[in-house]
């Protein structure tokens, strides 16, 4: 796998509060066994009218932005429910970082496990970065993941702070599942002394016999 | 050993091994499944052939896109060729990892989360993990419930634990009685418009109080489903009598049940327990609660008025409550009561149990849904269903006008066939009035089921309290 340790481009400003992940991903696109066809999916009643046409009044269809792979979001992005198809999506989009104030917990965890870089600043900074970036002179930054540092087309800089664990995965993008089945004689070992001392929580949903 | 709380104790008792400062490999009891989260998690396992650790602490169910048609349930069929491709797939997965299914057609089939509880598979103590945000609700029972992502079900599937971040706690203590018809659906409500939707972002909320303590187990699951709704990772309520009662009603011969009672009284926070961040509420003067937005958090008494954006402070809230009106087709100052709905839908994970029906049928029991509503109920499983016809709840139902029909998610996300055409208004007793949830342009009114049940019959917003005056 690839090192990331640097992402760089165009940041659309997306300030909408709590935008959920059904506006990020709507219901029709969920109806997938694999992760085709997303990329139309994503965002897209805020891209596309009802009749289907595209909305070149968005952020993302403004020839300023039209390249952008970094959004900056309103508090509370990707609230709502679980399906990583908005996290998959929006990487079908292009997109390749978030930030924002707050992240809807388990679009926050989707987000690591698929490398798509979530990053939180508080308020006043990220006040401070979109007056930058809603100017398109001045809408390209990059993103240092592993200093943890924004630094903006004008030279400033946004300090974050992205936990050692994840900041692994997003550089490095280690399959967790092998990780964690090294370790499968510590979960079995557990798991004994958890069932001998738990009895009642041991559960054996069994298929019906035919 | 320091005070703990009911969280810190069921994280510690799940947790395999100390991953850093933050995380640990925490042990999942059980791993329940539906059938569009979980396609490319299976996937993922064949891909790397791998196989599913313990499949007999694994539960799938077909619930989001099944149709909700009134057939029998033998007959039921996914018609729509995308739809019926996620059933076949989930059901070929879980035969080829002998895994439980609730099929289509499977007398128990129903929501993930009305089901699991009523088999006896929530218990106190559990940890519970899901790919659906609502797995908040197990917390009903004194067990941690929470949502995952479907790169978070293959590590399940393949593991058994997830890595996970232990949650900063909060307190939430509400106390007092319940006023007549306020129901646990009005007080989340309340609580999260109180809050905010991200109120509790990231917090493990432990309710407590007499508010609390009187709700019943059914009541106790309203009230930690939507907590996620404020962003809360997880919601937990300390077990006691109530909720072996209703264990030993759903499961009257299990063999662990005498267990689970003795050690039940050990779930529960110590006294000492410290918490980030603590509320104190009293319920007293709960009103029936409606969201009038297009966020959980933007709702207001029955009896109260929409805010006006041009009174808000705080530019973002002032942004949000524009954008909410604008799609929602109400003016600043309007009364919430007498607003025109088309539709009502009473069902789905937060509010489609027999208390729920119960609830709704006595507002109905000898009333008509108006000419102008197309008015449904959706049992949230089989067994409800069977149980509310034995009540005599379906007959209500069906002589007042409203649609009977099969389990599943249904309208509350409008994956299958039940959906709103633009425009049209819903009395919704659900958990997410966001724009387009329920079909786009659809417009979500959350409120309980008697108030749902009120509005089918008058056609509009209306508090349930005054129903009898104004149509006796």
């Amino acid at each position: 796998m690839h090192e990331k340790t640097r992402i760089e481009g165009v940041a659309a400003p997306l300030m909408i509060s709590n935008l959920d992940t059904d506006q990020i991903m709507p219901k029709q696109f969920l109806k997938i066994v694999g992760r085709e066809g997303l990329e139309r999916g994503a965002l897209h009643d805020l891209r596309f009218t009802p009749e289907g046409a595209r909305r070149e009044d968005f952020i993302l269809h403004q020839p300023a932005y039209r390249d952008a792979n970094i959004l900056v979001g309103g508090p509370n992005f990707g609230c709502g429910s679980s399906r990583e198809h908005a996290v998959w999506g929006l990487q079908q989009l292009g997109i390749e970082a978030v930030i924002a104030s707050g992240f809807g917990e388990i679009f926050y965890g989707n987000a690591m496990n698929n490398r798509l870089l979530p990053v939180l600043l508080d308020e006043p900074a990220i006040a401070a970065l979109l007056r930058e970036i809603v100017m398109p002179a001045t809408n390209r930054i990059s993103i240092d993941i592993v200093a943890g540092v924004i630094r903006t087309a004008a030279g400033t800089t946004f300090p974050f702070t992205l936990a050692p664990r994840y900041r692994d995965m997003i550089v490095e993008g280690l399959d967790m599942v092998d990780t964690t089945l090294r370790m499968k004689d510590v979960i079995e070992e557990f798991e004994r002394r958890h069932h001998a001392g738990l009895p009642w929580v041991r559960i054996s949903a069994q298929m019906p016999q035919a | 050993m320091d005070a703990r709380s009911l969280y810190r104790k069921l994280v510690d008792l799940h947790t395999v091994s100390r991953l850093d400062e933050q995380h640990v490999l925490l042990y999942a009891d059980l791993h329940i499944m539906n059938e569009y989260t979980s396609p490319q998690a299976f996937a993922a396992l064949r891909d790397k052939q791998r196989r599913v650790l313990r499949p007999q602490q694994q539960l799938a169910v077909v619930s989001h896109i099944i149709p909700t048609a009134p057939l029998p349930a033998s007959e039921r069929v996914v018609q729509e060729p995308a739809s019926a491709q996620l059933a076949r797939t989930l059901k070929r997965n879980c035969d080829e990892h002998g895994i439980r299914l609730l099929d289509v057609t499977d007398p128990e089939q129903g929501i993930e989360h009305i089901v699991a509880p009523e088999l006896g598979l929530v218990r106190p103590g559990m940890v519970v993990m899901c790919g659906d945000s609502h797995t908040t609700t197990y917390g009903a029972f004194g067990a941690l419930g929470f949502g995952v992502g479907t790169s978070d079900v293959a590590h399940i599937l393949a593991t058994q634990t997830l890595a996970y971040r232990v949650a900063p706690e909060m307190r939430i203590r509400v106390d007092g009685p319940l006023a007549p018809h306020v129901s646990a659906k009005d007080l989340v409500l309340w609580l999260i418009s109180r809050i905010g939707a991200r109120g509790a972002l990231g917090y493990a909320v432990e309710f407590c109080g007499t508010t609390i303590e009187a709700l019943t187990v059914e009541a106790r699951m309203t009230l930690c489903n939507m907590t996620v709704e404020a962003g809360a990772r997880a919601a937990l309520i300390a077990p006691d009598g109530e909720t072996i009662a209703y264990l030993r009603r759903h499961c009257p011969d299990a063999g662990w049940l005498p267990q689970a009672a003795a050690c039940a009284p050990a779930l529960r926070s110590d006294p000492d327990a410290r918490f980030d961040a603590e509320h104190r509420f009293a319920a007293e003067h709960i009103a029936p609660f409606v969201t009038w937005g297009t966020s959980p958090d933007q709702a207001a008494p029955v009896d109260g008025r929409i805010p006006d954006p041009a009174s808000q402070q705080d530019a973002t809230v002032r942004a949000a409550t524009e954008r909410a009106l604008a799609y929602i087709g109400l003016e600043a100052g309007q009364a919430l009561a007498g607003v025109p709905v088309q539709r009502v839908f009473i069902g789905s994970c937060t509010n489609g149990r027999i208390e729920d029906l119960r609830a709704a049928a006595q507002v109905v029991r000898g009333r008509n849904v108006h000419p102008g509503v197309r008015a449904m109920v959706v049992p949230g499983s089989g067994a409800v269903r069977r149980r509310a016809e034995q009540e005599g709840l379906a007959k209500i139902f069906i002589d007042a006008g409203f649609e009977w029909r099969q389990p599943g998610c249904s309208l509350c996300l409008a994956m299958n066939d039940d959906t709103l055409a633009p425009g049209e208004r819903c009395a919704s007793t659900t958990n997410r009035n966001f724009e387009g949830r329920q079909g786009r342009g659809g417009r979500t009114h959350l409120m309980s089921p008697a108030m749902a049940a009120a509005a089918a019959v008058a056609g509009c917003i209306t508090d349930v309290r005054t129903l009898g005056e104004s149509h006796a």
